[in-house]
């Protein structure tokens, strides 16, 4: 047999028939949803008078509307429009049948960060959700990518997805990374390496010493931005970092089930002399902690550089850096560490886990935050944010002048009220620096947790190892 | 689904590179729970001011465009979110194809869904038809999905690739999950020796 890579087996694993010409129905292990992007697909259903095929497979979350401020229980404290999103996805939960975890459960919070928690994802699977950043769940070595809303409804009918398969990309990190460098620098540097086209149409393996090292959290936070490289998915061999954090979990497998589950999850690795497509290698030592200047993702520098020049691109580059430039209100040749910031937002689905809240909290602890700066803390999930309690790092933010907020996507994509205001300035640990994504006219500066709380302690963005 | 019939019509230019799904439509409009309506929030913050006005030197305000059928785009289009909002503006708006030189993943299936033909070309070929999209009104695109055709307003044909299920499925206006529910005993086969091999899913 010939050599496979980890994506190969997956995938073998899961076609329920495959056509001539390679298009495959793939069989869906776990089918994540959320509010924004599922009405259309259940009201499909209903009007072509379906069901929903695994309810017990299907797992739902409010996430991306939610307010994250107290008393949100109270549907009036949601604005008419996210109210009715909320409320069509409890209706749908209860008339399908499916998991449901509404924002009274501590087990709430964003979907990728619920999903991992609670056991529902393990290794080998396929997981998709109506979301880019399902690629997050491939840091268990299962295969996890977004979906629109027809596929959505697909997937609900079905248990399965028409697909193609993609190409096999490896990204190998080597070696150690150096201090105040993080998992968010290295899938920062990727992106800044490939370009946010660079992934498109591969499924990528981070692979080498750098990944291995680091923990889920980690390896979910570089998985988390596969997508922003362009990749399907990312995804990372489990080992036994992998089995540790799964074991125990209320939806994996205990006892005999354990056993065979793991003897299978040994086998996914990608075989000595696999094929991929396209290689990519960073050296660790060489990443340090990076900052976004611009709208893209791949807009990245190192925290030492300077605002570049649009002339230091080519093609139609040169026009979306000049634009990048105006919109961002920076100029060519200023550096980065002299950028002056008015809101720190640590959160999300890329940051928004317990290792996130302790690296910010490592920083910030009894120190104050400047004055004027509005800073906000918003874990991934009610579990999260209990356990961050329990550890005193609430306390941690609370003194430093942090708010510390219900779990949601909160001012990751602002579609609740935590939103920018027109020209104000973000240090945020979210995954997208598009035009308008935290709040019209908003500008920010992706970076780490590390990064995030040195910046809001000076007013600038800053280098975190200054502060170390 | 409507059939994809062949489109001649007015091709507007946006070379800007990585249009992302947030630029073709804002969050604040993913609130619906409809598929539809989404069309005059297509590119809503580079069409509009914060007022409502529209910013007349945007390519879909000029006079020429605002019939447009046919988009010409920069690299890697449709990046971003999963958000199926995008290519219902597109539709909504009347857009049913989009050219590039790439396309994001998700995005580029999602268009299929809706009945657009997103169209992969070498960057030479973009530019030709780029430049074709900037002549305004009076140039009109064909766009002939059984031939796998683009022909210019100049009447220079160029031919491009298209997934052959993908381009049935387009032509003959099929439901997706009509056709896989077709496949249910395969689904129903897969299901019982996975719960053999792997009990624990
Ligand atoms: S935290 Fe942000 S990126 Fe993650 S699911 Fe929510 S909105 Fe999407």
């Amino acid at each position: 047999m010939s050599p496979k890579t980890i994506y190969d087996k997956i995938w073998d694993a899961h076609v329920v028939q495959e056509d001539a010409d390679g298009t495959s129905l793939l069989y869906i292990d776990r089918h994540l949803v959320h509010e924004v992007t599922s009405p259309q697909a259940f009201e499909g259903l209903r009007m072509a008078g379906r069901t929903v095929r695994a309810p017990d497979k299907t797992i739902a979350v409010p996430d991306h509307n939610v307010p994250t401020t107290h008393g949100r229980e109270n549907p009036e404290t949601m604005t008419e429009d996210s109210r009715v999103q909320v409320a069509a996805l409890d209706t749908n939960a209860k008339e399908f049948g499916i998991h449901y975890y509404p924002v009274t459960d501590v087990r709430q919070g964003i979907v990728h960060i619920v999903g991992p928690e609670q056991g529902w994802t393990l290794p080998g699977m396929t997981v998709v959700c109506g979301d880019s950043h399902t690629a997050t769940h491939g840091a268990f070595g299962a295969l996890a990518h977004g979906i629109g809303t027809s596929e959505v409804e697909h997937v609900l009918a079905t248990q399965t997805l028409i697909q193609k398969k993609s190409l096999n990309m490896k990204v190998e990190i080597t070696g150690k990374l150096k201090p105040g460098v993080t998992a968010k620098d290295i899938t920062l540097a990727v992106i800044g390496e490939t370009g946010t086209g660079g992934g498109t149409g591969y499924v990528i393996e981070y692979c080498g010493e750098a990944i291995r090292d680091l923990s889920m959290e980690g390896r979910m936070t570089v998985c988390n931005m596969a997508i922003e490289g362009g990749a399907r998915a990312g995804l990372i061999a489990p080992d036994d970092v992998t089995y540790a954090y799964v074991k125990g979990r209320p939806h994996a497998p205990k006892g005999a089930q354990w056993e065979a589950a793991l003897t299978w999850w040994k086998t996914l690795f990608t075989d000595e002399g696999a094929h991929f497509d396209k290689v990519v290698t960073l050296k660790g030592e060489d990443i340090q902690p990076v900052v976004t200047w611009g709208t893209s993702p791949e807009d990245v520098l190192p925290i030492t550089g300077v605002v570049p020049s649009p002339e230091d691109f080519k093609g139609g580059k040169v026009d979306a850096a000049r634009r990048s430039i105006e919109y961002m209100g920076l100029t060519p040749g200023q550096k980065l560490t002299d950028i002056e910031i008015d809101t720190v937002f640590i959160g999300s689905c890329t940051n928004g886990r317990i290792e996130d809240l302790r690296a910010a909290a490592e920083i910030l602890k009894g120190k104050k935050i400047k004055v004027g700066m509005r800073a906000m803390v918003v874990p991934g999930s009610g579990l999260v944010r209990a356990q961050a309690e329990e550890e005193g790092l609430s306390q941690i933010f609370e003194d430093a002048g942090f708010e510390w907020r219900l779990a949601g996507c909160s001012m990751c994509l602002a579609m609740n009220p935590d939103q920018l205001a027109e020209g104000e300035r973000c240090a945020s640990t979210s995954n997208r620096n598009f035009e308008g994504r935290q709040g019209y006219k908003g500008r920010t500066h992706l970076v780490s947790p590390g990064m995030a709380a040195a910046a809001a302690l000076t007013g600038k963005l800053t280098d975190v190892r200054e502060m170390m | 689904m409507d059939k994809f019939e062949t489109i001649t019509g007015v091709a507007a230019p946006m070379p800007l590179v990585n249009i992302d799904t947030d630029m073709i439509i804002p969050k604040v409009f993913l609130k619906s729970i409809q598929r539809t309506g989404f069309g005059v929030n297509l590119f809503d913050e580079m069409r509009y001011t914060r007022d409502g006005d529209e910013i007349a030197d945007f390519v879909l305000n000029k006079p020429q465009y605002r019939e447009t059928e046919i988009l010409v785009a920069g690299d890697n289009f449709g990046c971003g979110s999963s958000r199926e909002h995008a290519p219902w503006a597109i539709k909504d708006f009347g857009i049913k194809c989009v050219i590039s030189t790439s396309f994001a993943d998700i995005f580029f299936n999602n268009c299929f869904k809706n009945g657009i033909l997103p169209i992969v070309l070498p960057q030479e070929q973009v530019d030709v038809l780029m430049k074709d999209a900037e002549k305004g009104q009076n140039a009109r695109m064909t766009i002939d999905l059984e031939a796998q055709t683009v022909t210019t307003s100049d009447g220079e044909a160029i031919s491009f690739e298209v997934d052959a299920f993908k381009k049935h499925c387009l032509l003959n206006g099929l439901d997706d999950i009509g056709l896989s529910l077709e496949k249910v005993a395969a689904i129903d086969t897969y299901e019982e020796k996975s719960a053999q091999a792997r009990p624990w899913v």
